[in-house]
């Protein structure tokens, strides 16, 4: 499994551990609405898996993005930054948010499969 | 228990179903489960407004009349409107005023022609409607019919192309002007229309009784140039056309004089005018009409992109606050963040720079005069 989710509607894409991928789900930007600002990470910044590491703002509101494991950010999405509404054109490719290098791969291991962020999806 | 059980159950306006049909995004909103988009978005929603023409459920709010002989200076004892010499068919914004000269409701009046008995027809806000019904009924009841009309539903169509699309429907539209009124037949209903609104545009706001809802709203739908829009554009277009929120912009703290509303008090209602006073806070308010308020509610635009939003703290280069944020969004039609704030008079100047602070961070604004997109009323 390369890529695995968590409860708070994001991906994370580990193929490199050194620059893994991080954005959030399309359920995410289809519950956001039109993103129109986002506040990313600083290149360097580390950050506790939980941790908030930025903020999506829709139209209407302002929500966390959070760190779905303990990591350095080594890069973030300039495109992005640029045009908000990759996040709900591209959620799952273009729209990615920041890429981190995972510290403790152990915490990986804790988060959903796709199978299971479905199942999370389907009954919320 | 929990909070689901607690809760009460939202009402539904008479479009509820044909929301849900539509795919709409459904919030609660003043009791009522409303669509605050549809598919297309809020953004897009907001453009086509802009562009062509945009549909609304307004059915939410409050519709009443008002009715006898008394019904207007009975009316004028609770705003400090002109009601009195208000014309058959013609239209006023208002507000009903507290003790404090602080303001209960912002609402519409219109002065209704002989097929309706020559009543004052009067639209409230959603979230206010009962309690203004009450006070009302206990204020004015014994002078004049205080009736509710729960069972019609509200429309608004609102944009450029709002008159080119609804003339389809009947062409009578055409003939009136910003602020008027009418009975008009729409997909064979009986309808009562004023052209105004809520974004800035030209646009009709259609009262009809709420069996012929449905069917009035597939009508208009069904026009080439008329496109379904939620709550959330609702609320981004009125900020861009710089009109007050009622909870928010403006409340039982903000008078006219602070909320800039003063253009919407006649001058017969003034001090030294014919029918000065007699409604609640007229000393507070001729005082401040005389001499100016302390605060005053002003535009600002953000200098960067991070939107500012409502409860947002503005404060000056050595970070003394200067007044709150009371709305804000990324105004659409500029990608810049708009915002209303009450700040000190000395710092309401135009251009003049202030700072928002959001999640930590000072953000550069500059008040700004609003509108921040221009009016475009039909004024004949």
């Amino acid at each position: 499994m390369t890529t695995m989710y968590t409860d708070d509607h994001e991906w994370i894409n580990i193929e490199d551990h050194e620059a893994a991928t991080v954005g959030i789900t399309h359920h995410a930007q289809d519950a956001l609405g039109d993103v129109v600002f986002v506040d990313l990470p600083a290149i360097g910044s580390t950050f506790k898996k939980g941790d908030v590491a930025g903020v999506v703002e829709s139209v209407k509101a302002a929500a966390d993005l959070f760190m779905p494991v303990t990591g350095e950010v080594v890069e973030v999405n300039e495109a992005l930054r640029a045009d908000p509404s990759l996040a709900n054109t591209d959620p799952l490719g273009n729209g990615w948010f920041f890429k981190v290098h995972v510290t403790n791969m152990g915490e990986f291991d804790q988060l959903m499969d796709g199978p299971a962020y479905d199942l999370l999806v389907k009954n919320s | 228990m929990s909070d689901a059980v607690l809760q009460k159950p939202l009402h539904a306006t008479p479009l509820h179903a044909l929301h849900l049909e539509l795919g709409a995004k459904m919030v609660a909103f003043a009791g009522y489960d409303m669509p605050v988009s549809y598919p297309a978005g809020i953004l897009a929603e907001h453009r086509h407004c802009r562009a062509s023409a945009a549909l609304f459920d307004v059915s939410h709010m409050g519709q009443l009349r008002l009715t006898g002989p008394d019904a207007a200076r009975a009316m004028e004892s609770l705003v400090p409107m002109d009601v009195i010499d208000l014309a058959p068919g013609r239209q006023r914004y208002a507000f009903f005023t507290n003790s404090s000269g602080g303001l209960l409701d912002d609402l519409m009046i219109t002065r209704r022609g002989p097929e309706h008995g020559g009543d004052l027809f009067v639209v409230v806000n959603a979230g206010c409607k009962d309690a203004d019904t009450k006070m009302m009924a206990a204020n004015i009841g014994h002078r004049c019919g205080v009736q509710p009309l729960p069972d019609r539903a509200l429309l608004a169509l609102q944009g450029p192309k709002a008159a080119t699309a609804l003339s389809q429907l009947n062409d009578a539209v055409l003939a009136l002007t910003f602020m008027t009124g009418a009975s008009v037949t729409l997909a064979g209903a009986d309808c009562f229309v004023t052209r105004s609104g809520y974004t800035g545009e030209d646009g009709f706001e259609i009262s009809v009784h709420a069996e012929h809802a449905v069917a009035l709203a597939k009508a208009l739908l069904e026009l080439p140039e008329v496109k379904p829009a939620g709550l959330g554009a609702r609320d981004t277009l009125r900020l861009e056309a710089g009109l007050c929120l009622y909870g928010h912009d403006i409340n039982e703290t903000t008078t006219p004089v602070e909320a800039g509303l003063t253009w919407a008090i006649q001058k017969v209602r003034r001090a030294g005018g014919g029918r000065a006073g007699g409604y609640p806070g007229a000393a507070t308010i001729d005082r401040q009409l005389a001499s100016g308020a302390a605060t005053k509610r002003v535009g600002l635009v953000g200098l960067e992109r991070v939107p500012v939003r409502e409860g947002a703290p503005i404060v000056d280069a050595k970070g003394q606050k200067l007044g709150v944020v009371t709305s804000g969004t990324l105004s659409p039609s500029y990608g810049e963040p708009v915002a209303m704030a009450y700040l000190a008079v000395n710092h309401a100047l135009p251009h003049h720079e202030v700072y928002a602070e959001v999640r930590g961070k000072r953000q550069p604004m500059r008040v700004s005069p609003m509108p921040f997109v221009p009016h475009r009323y039909h004024r004949g």
